[in-house]
């Protein structure tokens, strides 16, 4: 096995170039644990750990652009004021000690359905950066899983950084798990509610072969408010419309049984979810109004 | 010379009998100083890795290494050829094959080893060893592994032992009868250190064997009938144990590393990974049991029919003990005055089971604890009330016809976890994640989140049971160490985190009055200890080394009475050992050991035997097969949230009667881990396994507890004194794990009305999730 430690930016493309087996690793808490079970054996490892821009964030336009290697430890720190629906995603992840190492680079890279960066970067329409030698390109994130933990990355790209827009409105993060702490969702569900573009936003992860948006549920309850003018005089949402809401974000999943939950049970659960994410989301945004 | 492996440093421990003592080990673990077996190592040597059956069910034919012979680094490649004695190996039935020959008899099974340079040479070249398999459709259900046209796993068949108990009216009748139907899941052990040890040869014949184990002597005997070896050529030393919980009572890679070693003339290391540690030991019996119970109408039992039905796996390991428990233990520790219990444990191609903390006696607590609220139901009476009015007390009858001697405090434990007052309701104003269901996963703030209060009790044997020659030997040596007498406890006994080394020490301490007691590494050069299992390591070897302690003692105050003259002739006349020194009735200081001592060493080697049991009789299981019972009580409290059927246990409070509490700190810490892993089983610790084959064989899927799953546990611990054992203790560490996990499942029940037949409890088994009607 190679080992590629490259120092800089350009250097990691270059490498990436002449090695495009190479298997990036940043935190480590996804390749080591492939490499440890002997599920996957790269030919070669490209460490990034010492590319010192991918540690870094800073305001690109409208947007937040946060390098690859921002762990979730700093986002939870230094951007959940901005982005509260990631971190509350980030809270999720594993321990202390893999929320130190791991990175959303690293959980875009392994494009697990279960990844807990997915859905709050679904529901808040971010955009991923990749990299080559030969340029630059970026990819709306809804359009980056294309499979169980496959993604649009070709051959010698890297993740650069994702874009996402400051919250501007009230974000929630819900994930299902067997235990209290340190648990891969059996399901999760994000939630972003934008008073600005008027728009739901929404993300669900571990309920179909990639993490999906549930387009119609958000399509719903932007009529629901927009009909009862209540972006504008926030009352209170009926009860069967958050009904009609949690039952379209289930039919949006595609879940199967498997070892951590069954089809039926991961549909049920997302309706709860959506429904209690988007109470809370509302409650926050009824309160801010009235203030 | 060889050189040695580090292994813990032996540090004196300072403390008496009833003192809580600090381990020795404390601070290394928490610092991640600790030598664990893993962490053995010596120049040279080699690393082992073992082939493993991809199949449930397959013949083996023929085995072509000479790919992996190439590879790089490779040392050794060894088959079922290579196993120098007999084939097999086991605790109570020699049926498991040492490497597999003929066939494979569970996913997993070991069928090859490698030693290479180093683990990943091994790793690799363990994946190209070719092995011919014809694939055979395996036999996974218990139910069908009992029928007469199941295929046969073993000679002999499927029922590795069937135990029958018939007390009292086989016709008695009552006036209320409920049923049901119990289901267990398989539960790991999951110990954080995984199987592993160091062999290394002596260049001549023999071996040395540094290892991870509950029982030294038992692996030494195995390993010496299969390497074809005399006894005193197998030596073993007990090296740093991450847990144990009955996952080490049976060989998993011990003879692999001494036939390795042997066949290279090099030290061979073998640790396990994770997710091979799932396929390296057994793990707990799942279960399948039937009741049905009886009562008048108010609410005294009348009888108890049940069928325990339990999985046994591949192969035997210790399922002959454990169906026996099962059964023993089925009704619980209530007054029954008839019982009907008939108990199977079978042969099928699911991994093998064998002994895992509270040894059968868990199993049959979810059912019988679930009858008693059921039954209590039916009758429209308090649960708790129904228990007391049923429990067992001093000189109640077991079902197996034994009387219960000492103090038996059922009804007492029930009232003491009843009157505990109940935790405030979680309040979600403002909300604290932590203190709900789903935890930070955000999943509730309160919504659908209901309340729910379980009881249950329950009790098991300390010791070996049905006539197993019980015993332990400990060497005991007096010596003086620097100008100060100093003592040092050598006994086989195996220390897997349970605190017996301060145990041992606090007992030579109490007995000797030296402050300077240092427990030596345990290994084969003294007598057997018998395992660190059945909560009988403090009855047994602590009574071995009180019966030492009790000999140089009695040494020294006769050495003291031929050096000294002008004592009294009669040793009667009240001295005693006291702050290093012999001392008065009055306390006054008479000699000091190190001047008595000088250069003189006492030492003296005593085996210590508990009361002989006896077999259960075949037909109608009656004996005095048990030689002590433990029994602890608990009650849960929980949160569900019904909505999404995620729990929150809010509190979990205990009674237990330790008869003696040695180490009160290592008590506290045996109840609260025993209730965590039976917490573990009610909630999310379960080996899935479909067609034979485990599906979640890691800690991603795997679930422990976590210390945000763990609630405070409110503790009782009773010191009521047994008229038998060694100053009046009881086992200890697996009474907590036997009646929590009922205790949560009650609590859910309670909270949800759901039935809940089954353990760990789901959320899919807590709500209902058919599709909504449209």
């Amino acid at each position: 096995m190679e080992f590629l430690q490259p120092s800089t930016w350009t250097e990691a493309l270059q490498m990436k170039s002449a090695h495009p087996e190479a298997m990036p690793i940043a935190g480590g808490t996804d390749v080591m644990v492939e490499i440890n079970l002997d599920r996957h054996r790269p030919a070669s490892i490209l460490d990034l750990t010492r590319v010192t821009e991918l540690n870094q964030w800073g305001a690109d336009g409208e947007f937040l652009r946060i390098g690859a290697g921002v762990t979730y430890t700093r986002i939870i720190g230094e951007l959940g004021d901005r982005l509260p629906g990631l971190a509350m995603a980030s809270r999720t992840v594993g321990s202390p000690q893999i929320r130190n190492r791991g990175t959303v680079g690293g959980n875009l890279g392994s494009a697990s359905p279960a990844g807990d960066a997915h859905p709050p970067l679904l529901a808040t329409d971010a955009v991923v950066e990749l990299a080559s030698v030969g340029g630059t390109r970026r990819l709306p994130v809804r359009e980056f899983f294309t499979g169980p933990k496959r993604n649009a990355m070709k051959q010698d790209e890297l993740i650069a950084a994702f874009l996402v827009s400051p919250a501007k409105g009230p974000q929630q993060f819900s994930k299902v798990g067997t235990r209290n702490a340190m648990v891969i969702a059996v399901c999760s569900f994000a939630l972003t509610l934008d008073p600005v573009r008027k728009h739901i936003g929404t993300g669900i992860g571990s309920a179909a072969p990639t993490p999906v948006i549930a387009d119609e549920a958000e399509r719903f309850l932007e009529g629901v408010l927009d009909e009862g003018g209540l972006w504008e005089k926030p009352a209170s949402v009926d009860a069967s419309a958050l009904a009609r809401f949690g039952e379209l974000v289930a039919a949006a999943a595609k879940p199967i049984d498997d070892v951590r939950g069954t089809a039926a049970y991961r549909r049920h659960a997302l309706a709860v979810m959506a429904r209690r994410s988007f109470g809370w989301a509302w409650d926050e945004y009824r309160t801010k109004a009235s203030e | 010379m060889t050189e040695h492996p580090r292994l813990a440093p032996r540090t004196p421990v300072t403390g008496r009998v009833g003192d809580s003592v600090q381990r020795p080990d404390a601070v290394l673990k928490v610092k991640g100083d600790f030598p664990y077996s893993s962490d053995l190592q010596v120049e040279g040597m080699l690393w082992g890795a073992t082939v493993r059956s991809p199949h449930p069910y397959a013949r083996i034919g023929s085995i072509d290494a000479s790919e992996a012979l190439a590879s790089p680094g490779v040392r050794a490649v060894l088959t079922h050829e290579d196993v120098p004695g007999r084939k097999v190996y086991g605790l109570e039935i020699p049926d498991q094959p040492v490497l597999a020959f003929d066939v494979a008899r569970y996913w997993g099974e070991a069928v090859a080893l490698v030693a290479a340079d180093s683990p990943e040479e091994a790793r690799r070249a363990a994946h190209k060893v070719q092995v011919d398999y014809q694939v055979l459709v395996p036999l996974t259900d218990p139910e069908l592994a009992l029928t007469p046209d199941a295929p046969s796993l073993h000679e002999g068949g499927n029922v590795t032992r069937q135990v029958r108990i018939r007390h009292g009216d086989q016709n008695a009748r009552a006036e209320v009868v409920v049923t049901g139907e119990y289901e267990i899941g398989m539960q790991d052990q999951a110990p954080l250190g995984p199987e592993s040890g160091l062999a290394i040869p002596d260049g001549q014949g023999g071996v040395d064997l540094y290892i991870a184990t509950q029982w030294l002597h038992i692996d030494r005997d195995q390993l010496a009938e299969c390497l074809a070896l005399s006894r005193e050529k197998v030596r073993l030393t007990l090296a740093g144990v991450g847990g144990a919980f009955g996952a080490r009572e049976d060989l998993s890679m011990q003879a692999h590393a001494c036939m390795l070693a042997l066949r290279t003339g090099r030290p061979v290391k073998i640790a396990y990974s994770r997710p091979e540690s799932f396929v390296g030991h057994v793990h707990r019996h799942p279960g399948r049991l039937r009741y049905e119970h009886g009562a008048t109408r108010d609410g005294k039992l009348v009888y108890v029919k049940a069928r325990i039905l339990l999985d046994g796996g591949a192969y035997a390991s210790s399922s002959t003990a454990v169906i026996a428990n099962a059964c023993c233990f089925a009704v619980g520790p209530y007054e029954c005055p008839n019982a009907t219990i008939d108990g199977w444990v079978v042969y099928t191609n699911n991994p093998p089971c064998g002994a895992m903390r509270g040894f059968g006696s868990v199993q049959n607590c979810y059912a019988h604890e679930a009858q008693m609220d059921k039954l209590a139901a039916a009758l429209s009476m308090d649960p708790v009330e129904l228990r007391i009015r049923n429990a067992m007390k001093t000189g109640s009858s077991m079902v197996t016809g034994q009387v219960v001697e000492g103090p038996v405090p059922v009804a007492d434990l029930l009232r003491r976890v009843r009157d505990v007052a109940l935790p405030p309701a979680t309040t979600s104003d403002p909300v604290d994640l932590t203190e709900m269901p789903g935890g930070v996963s955000n999943t509730t703030h309160g919504e659908g989140v209901k309340r729910g209060v379980g009881y249950a009790v329950g009790f098991k044997n300390i010791g070996y049971s049905e006539g197993f020659n019980d015993y332990s030997t400990a060497r005991v040596r007096l010596s003086v160490v620097g100008g100060r007498p100093r003592v040092e406890v050598h006994t086989a006994s195996a220390e897997v985190g349970q605190g017996l080394v301060t145990v041992q020490a606090q007992i030579a301490g109490t007995e000797l009055g030296v402050s300077d007691v240092v427990v030596l590494d345990a290994d084969t050069a003294v007598g057997s200890a018998g395992s660190s299992s059945a909560s009988r390591q403090t009855y047994v070897t602590g009574g071995a080394v009180k019966a030492a302690c009790e000999a140089v003692r009695e040494r020294v105050l006769s050495l003291a009475q031929s050096e000294m003259g002008g004592l009294s002739a009669d040793a009667g006349d009240g001295r005693r050992l006291e702050n290093d020194a012999i001392v008065s009735a009055d306390g006054a200081v008479v000699v000091h050991l190190a001047t008595l001592l000088g250069e003189e060493v006492i030492e003296e080697t005593r085996e210590f035997h508990p009361r002989r049991t006896a077999p259960l009789d075949p037909e109608t299981g009656q004996a005095d097969a048990h030689l002590q019972y433990a029994f602890a009580a608990h009650r849960a409290v929980v949160d569900v949230d019904t909505e999404l059927g995620l729990v929150k246990v809010v509190e979990l409070a205990t009674a237990q009667d330790v008869g003696k509490a040695i180490n009160p700190q290592a008590v506290e810490g045996q109840l609260e881990g025993g209730a965590a892993q039976g917490l573990g089983l009610a909630l999310m610790e379960e080996i899935q396994v479909k067609d034979g084959v485990i599906r979640n064989a890691s800690f991603t899927d795997y679930l422990l507890p976590t210390i945000l799953d763990m609630p405070p546990l409110r503790m009782q611990i009773l010191e009521l004194g047994d008229p038998h054992s060694p100053y009046g203790l009881k086992g200890v560490g697996e009474p907590p794990t036997i009646s929590s996990g009922p205790a949560i499942v009650a609590a859910i029940r309670a909270a949800t009305g759901r039935p809940l037949s089954r353990a760990p409890v789901r959320p899919h088994d807590i709500v209902d999730t058919s599709p909504l009607p449209s």
